[in-house]
């Protein structure tokens, strides 16, 4: 953590440390520390200063069916990107790490889809997955009415799902392809001359080596899925249709911004920062425990 | 046991040639070192045996059959990496016994093996503990019950000692040569360091860039080198060698100074390379007319002997005496029996044989 | 090594193939509807080869989306955070790494904690500190007593309100933390008894080691600035300064059903994503070595 020669220019030090302080201290705590302050006060109707009101915010939200809702859909999401993005990014991995013919064209392009702007993401796959154009509407002419994102909320739910897993699947696959090749290789030979042929060696070796890589990215997909949609969900279904994508950043943008209730919002945004948090620390007490297989 | 039959085996890696049609043949039974300088092929061999590299050329053959198309675990091989390549997140008793497993071997036989395996080479008490556990000495004993309890063919060692430090160095590579002589399975033993060498091997085999050098017993590549470069890798320190000329039949002449040597049916002007080893160049006190005398400049003091280091002919020379011997810097006068001298051709490096040995042979 | 595991071998062919064609496919799928006139395009199925009205539709796109303008700007901001983003870390994580002085582990953490806070998380509040940027310092000379009255500095529509928030973020810092830590400390001790100070060893020392970092982090805040969104849609409402991100959502109709002119949507799709994917693939080297080095 420490580095044994340093030096003591005071002045130099505090001249490179000042600008990103004040930065992260205009744009990252104070407004937190607004948004905590907003969590506990009301604005009064006709003017003045805010009003404290402890944990009442947070009760009126809680209170909200559409809160828990939009928590579920969140969950619900969370946890089906991740499985999608992480599960395919592994199985393709696994095999691109054979090092077979062209896998230098696969490890080039697959995670080429997580430099695409979510926005573009966002308006690629609502054509595709449009009920009346684009590459599924076929289905509807078979049977009419089986596919709308725009009235179904469960089909919206999955094309807002298959969005966000397609940008990740690139992102994730590209540390996992890289955890694979720093594998030492004489492991896997070893393995090899112990019997065990090429999915043997992927399921007994490989996977529980990947566990640290595999767990950091359950991670980040889960912070992405909770933040990055936003820009999906505004360019394809809005949180509807029937609130049926209505992700918990997306209820605190529109509370905030449409309904101008920055306190209910804040409240909000208090709670999914807390579960930001907690998944951090989470993630930072297991990194530490990996240090054991080394 | 097998024997192993290797026959002009070539490897390239796209259009480079690593490996220059190598042809060795391994007893059943024999403990083989592969010894050579680093990036000589010596690994690559070992590796194209266990099936790890696929064979350009030519053919390998274990108990008699060719393994070219088999895969590693088809071949009745097991090795030893250099970084021992245990599984980390496997316990020592689920390392050694993952063969078993993946062979499909029952639990409670499994157990038993691996209970017996620990017990042979001494990791009793250590079978729960994962890699990161265990000191240096203990991997490498992991990677040893891992080989042993497949009860192979052959044994493969890819420079298993390297990674230790010196005193441990020292006492696997004896417990290796005694698990050897227990098992008696066919061991070929990859290695640079040349004390390794002599002391493992029934064979040697020197190897240089991709080129056998010389195929013999630790006795003979000692004293009877194949070539120059032999000369120079065996032994510690290694042989002195001068260049020189034929003065006659059975003189030799460097720098003004003459040396008689054994009758080689030398032709006068011929261009040679004279070697002796450090031991048996014996300083003397009065020098022989025209007899060889080094230039000592340091002198190295290493307890049980001496090595004094200087110019002779125009080359590098070490001189091995007994400790508590006297000689410091400044001219010595050597005296070299002629049976102690060796003669290499000065073009192809190769060793000239004496006429008399050959006469004899013949 | 040796194998002969045709099955295996057909079996991960048949996976690498399939998930090239997923993930590309959509990719494929904008560039030929972007290249069908409005009545191919809305036919079901959907035409599966490219058409011959690209470059009508990028043009009707170009015009509509009012994208010279919109790419600029894009390629300012985006092009302003990576710089500021390499310039900003680098010192600060210097700061950080080689010297040794008391807060140094309270700034390590206040910095690195931000990571923990992601804009779209506190995004309110954000919003009402870019109407005001000075606005913090105000209010805490207010609470100290001290009667010292600020300007307002609105970061609303300015190139100021898109880059500096973006800037913020720690990502940076950490990449180079990391990397100074793999740096020998006999180094600055060789540089301090060569008698260089802080400054020149950061000059002529860690910056030329650093260039690989820095490539790897521009490439990446190239990327990420581009592709941001929800930012720029707040932070701008003049249409100078509107982003290329942003202004992809107004090419198509926002009430979900109304069926979007597709050929020239997906002109623009195609628009926004060529340049970050073209720095990507110009620039693939760097951005995977950036993107990996952050996790350690």
């Amino acid at each position: 953590m420490q580095k044994r020669a340093t030096f003591r220019n005071l002045w130099l030090a505090s001249a490179f440390i000042a600008p990103q302080l004040l930065l992260v201290f205009v744009f990252f705590y104070w407004p937190t520390a607004q948004a905590a302050y907003w969590a506990v006060t009301l604005e009064p109707a006709f003017g003045g200063g805010n009003q404290f009101v402890g944990l009442e915010n947070f009760r009126a939200v809680f209170a909200d069916a559409n809160y828990w809702a939009s928590v579920g859909a969140s969950l619900l999401f969370a946890v089906g990107c991740t499985a999608v993005a992480v599960g395919a990014a592994l199985v393709l991995a696994l095999f691109a790490d054979r090092g077979l013919r062209g896998h230098r064209l696969y490890r080039f392009t697959f995670f080429l889809p997580y430099a695409v702007p979510a926005a573009a993401v966002g308006l690629t796959f609502r054509f595709i997955f449009s009920p009346d154009a684009g590459l599924l509407a076929g289905i509807n002419h078979v049977v009419p009415g089986l596919w709308n994102p725009a009235l179904d909320g469960n089909d919206a739910f999955v094309l807002v799902l298959l969005g966000q897993s397609w940008k990740m699947i690139g992102y994730n696959f590209v540390f996992l392809l890289a955890a694979l090749q720093n594998l030492p290789r004489t492991t896997i030979e070893a393995a090899a001359m112990d019997g065990a042929g090429v999915l043997r060696r992927m399921w007994d070796l490989q996977v529980p080596l990947l566990t640290p890589t595999l767990f950091f990215l359950l991670m980040v997909n889960i912070t992405d899925s909770f933040v990055d949609s936003f820009a999906l969900i505004d360019v394809t279904t809005h949180g509807g249709p029937a609130r049926a994508t209505m992700l918990m950043v997306y209820k605190i943008y529109l509370d905030g911004f449409e309904s101008k209730d920055y306190s209910l919002a804040a409240a909000q945004s208090m709670v999914l920062m807390a579960l930001i948090i907690g998944l951090t620390v989470i993630q930072f007490r297991v990194v530490e425990r990996r240090v054991h297989y080394r | 046991m097998s024997d192993i039959a290797i026959r002009g085996v070539r490897k390239s890696y796209g259009r480079i040639e690593t490996v220059h049609g190598l042809d060795l043949a391994f007893g059943a039974g024999e403990f083989v070192v592969i010894l050579g300088p680093s990036g000589c092929g010596k690994s690559t061999l070992l590796r194209m045996i266990a099936g790890l590299e696929s064979i350009t050329a030519g053919e390998i053959a274990i108990g008699g059959r060719v393994v070219n198309r088999l895969e590693p675990r088809e071949r009745g091989c097991a090795m030893v990496f250099q970084n021992y390549a245990l599984y980390p997140h496997m316990t020592v008793a689920e390392n050694i016994g993952y063969a078993l497993k993946v062979a499909g071997v029952p639990k409670a036989e499994r157990l038993r093996r691996i209970a017996e395996v620990g017990r042979s080479i001494g990791l009793d008490g250590l079978l729960d503990r994962r890699p990161a556990q265990l000191s240096g000495g203990q991997r490498q004993r992991v990677a040893m019950g891992r080989a042993i309890i497949r009860e192979p063919k052959v044994f493969l060692f890819d420079e298993p000692l390297s990674n230790l430090d010196a005193t441990l160095r020292v006492q696997m590579r004896i417990e290796i040569r005694r698990l050897h002589d227990r098992q008696g399975v066919t061991s070929v033993f990859v290695t640079h360091d040349q004390t390794e060498a002599m002391t493992l091997a029934d064979r040697l085999v020197v190897l240089n860039a991709g080129r056998v050098e010389q195929v013999g017993t630790p006795e003979e590549v000692y004293h009877r080198p194949a070539s120059r470069f032999v000369a120079g890798f065996v032994g510690s320190p290694p042989m002195n060698v001068v260049d020189a000329t034929a003065a006659g039949p059975d003189t030799v002449t460097f720098g003004g100074l003459q040396l008689t040597v054994p009758p080689h049916g030398l032709e006068r002007g011929a261009r040679l390379a004279v070697g002796f080893r450090p031991e048996d160049a014996v300083p003397t006190a009065q020098a022989a007319p025209d007899g060889p005398v080094a230039a000592i400049d340091l002198v190295e003091d290493l307890g049980a002997l001496r090595l004094l280091r200087g110019r002779l002919g125009g080359a590098d020379v070490v001189v091995q005496t007994a400790a508590g011997t006297r000689h410091g810097r400044g001219p010595l006068p050597l005296q070299i029996a002629p049976s102690a001298i060796h003669l290499f051709d000065a073009e192809t490096g190769l060793r000239l044989a004496p006429r008399a040995v050959r006469a004899a042979a013949a | 090594m040796i194998e002969r595991t045709p099955l295996v071998n057909l079996l991960t062919h048949l996976v690498l193939v399939g998930g090239l064609l997923v993930l590309l496919l959509p990719v494929y799928v904008v560039v030929v509807a972007a290249s069908h006139d409005l009545v191919a395009v809305n036919q079901v199925p959907m035409p599966l080869l490219p058409g011959h009205h690209l470059w009508e539709n990028l043009a009707v796109a170009w015009q509509k989306g009012n994208f010279r303008n919109v790419m600029l700007t894009s390629v300012i901001v985006a092009g302003l955070v990576a710089a500021g983003k390499v310039g900003l870390s680098a010192i600060s994580a210097y700061s950080i790494v080689y010297f040794d002085y008391r807060l140094r582990m309270v700034f390590f953490w206040i910095i690195f904690a931000t990571l923990m806070l992601p804009l779209e998380v506190r995004i309110v509040p954000t919003y009402a500190v870019a109407a005001n940027a000075l606005e913090p310092f105000q209010a805490l000379f207010d609470l100290s007593g001290l009667s010292v009255t600020l300007p307002r500095w609105n970061l609303l529509n300015s190139y100021s309100g898109l880059v500096l928030p973006l800037v913020a973020t720690a990502t940076g810092t950490f990449l180079y933390r990391q990397f100074f830590m793999t740096i020998p400390d006999e180094l600055a001790e060789a540089a301090k008894m060569d008698g260089a100070g802080a400054f020149r060893f950061f000059k002529d020392v860690i910056l030329p080691l650093s260039v690989t970092n820095m490539a790897a982090l521009g490439t990446i805040m190239f990327v990420y600035a581009w592709n941001q969104y929800l930012w720029p849609l707040l932070v701008v409402t003049d249409q100078n300064y509107a982003t290329a991100s942003m202004e992809l959502g107004r090419l198509v109709p926002s009430a979900y059903g109304e069926a979007p002119v597709w050929n020239t949507a997906m002109a623009g799709t195609l628009i926004v994503m060529a340049p970050p994917l073209a720095v990507v693939v110009v620039l693939q080297r760097w951005f995977v070595r950036g993107l990996v080095a952050v996790e350690k």
